[in-house]
């Protein structure tokens, strides 16, 4: 192994799976459907960032900003979508705690 | 690399406030930062477009969505804050098994030969625009892109309408 490229590359794993861990924590830990969502953001941040790296070291960044901008659109899908579910929740059990929701059991 | 190392610090602490302040604003704010420091780090790394795509839509319009979906909904009161707050400390159990399952993601990284990952580049045509690989190589991902950005506004207009009498 040769020593910069590899040092550098460990630095930014090492980054990339911080954000990742804040990210999952925040999903485990949350009983609130929107922070729910910024956990979600957060975890797509880190494989955006994981994707331009991986793009980058392998020198295929337009292949990897391609992905990217796909995942940008699809993120935004989601978050929308998401926000308006929370939304309807909300005026409907006028909270957006998940253990709340014992409705939707079969 | 140092102003690299210098963003992707500031891009930690910005999740980890994103992710432990009370007030959910606050934490869109947090969110809206880490996506603005990501965008730079992006740019960074010779990739304009995307770091364009990524700071006016991640760290704009998600945070407007977010802000909008948290005005609409009821703020916690300082008691429920307080309780929540009390039930959050129990739920640090969790912190263990995160950092546990991240040690050893980073030690299989570790294991894995990281040569065979960085010099993957020997294949033969790369291509180098962008714009070449998004509208050539890859037009079924606009296709994709136009359904769902479709289905999008469909879902954005059932639910965040105003509800009506006998709805749910």
């Amino acid at each position: 192994m040769s020593g910069e490229p590899v040092l550098t590359f460990y630095i930014f794993a090492f980054f990339i799976a911080a954000i990742l861990a804040c990210g999952s924590y925040c999903i485990l830990v949350t009983r609130n459907m929107i922070r729910a969502i910024i956990g979600l953001e957060l975890l797509i941040k880190a494989v955006t960032f994981l994707l331009i790296y991986a793009g980058y070291i392998t020198g295929q960044m337009a292949l990897a900003q391609s992905f990217v901008i796909t995942m940008i659109v699809i993120e935004v899908v989601v978050v929308a979508i998401a926000g308006g579910v929370s939304l309807r929740v909300f005026r409907h059990n006028n909270d957006l705690d998940v253990r709340k929701l014992k409705k939707l059991r079969g | 690399m140092t102003t690299d190392l210098i963003l992707m610090i500031v891009m930690m602490f910005a999740a980890m406030w994103t992710v432990m302040c009370r007030s959910l604003l606050k934490a869109t704010i947090g969110l809206a930062v880490t996506s603005a420091v990501l965008s730079i780090i992006i740019f960074r790394m010779n990739a304009p477009i995307t770091a364009v795509f990524e700071l006016s839509v991640c760290s704009g319009l998600i945070t407007a969505v977010f802000v909008i979906t948290i005005s609409l909904t009821k703020p916690l009161t300082n008691k429920e804050i307080i309780e929540l707050s009390k039930d959050r400390i129990k739920r640090f159990i969790y912190l263990p098994l995160v950092i546990l399952l991240l040690g050893g993601a980073f030690y299989a990284l570790y294991r894995m030969n990281v040569n065979n990952i960085i010099y993957i580049s020997k294949i033969e045509q790369v291509v180098t625009d962008v714009k070449t690989v998004l509208w050539d190589s890859r037009q079924l991902d606009l296709f994709g892109q136009i359904i769902i950005l479709i289905a999008g506004a469909i879902g954005v207009v059932t639910l965040f309408e105003e509800k009506e009498k006998d709805e749910w």
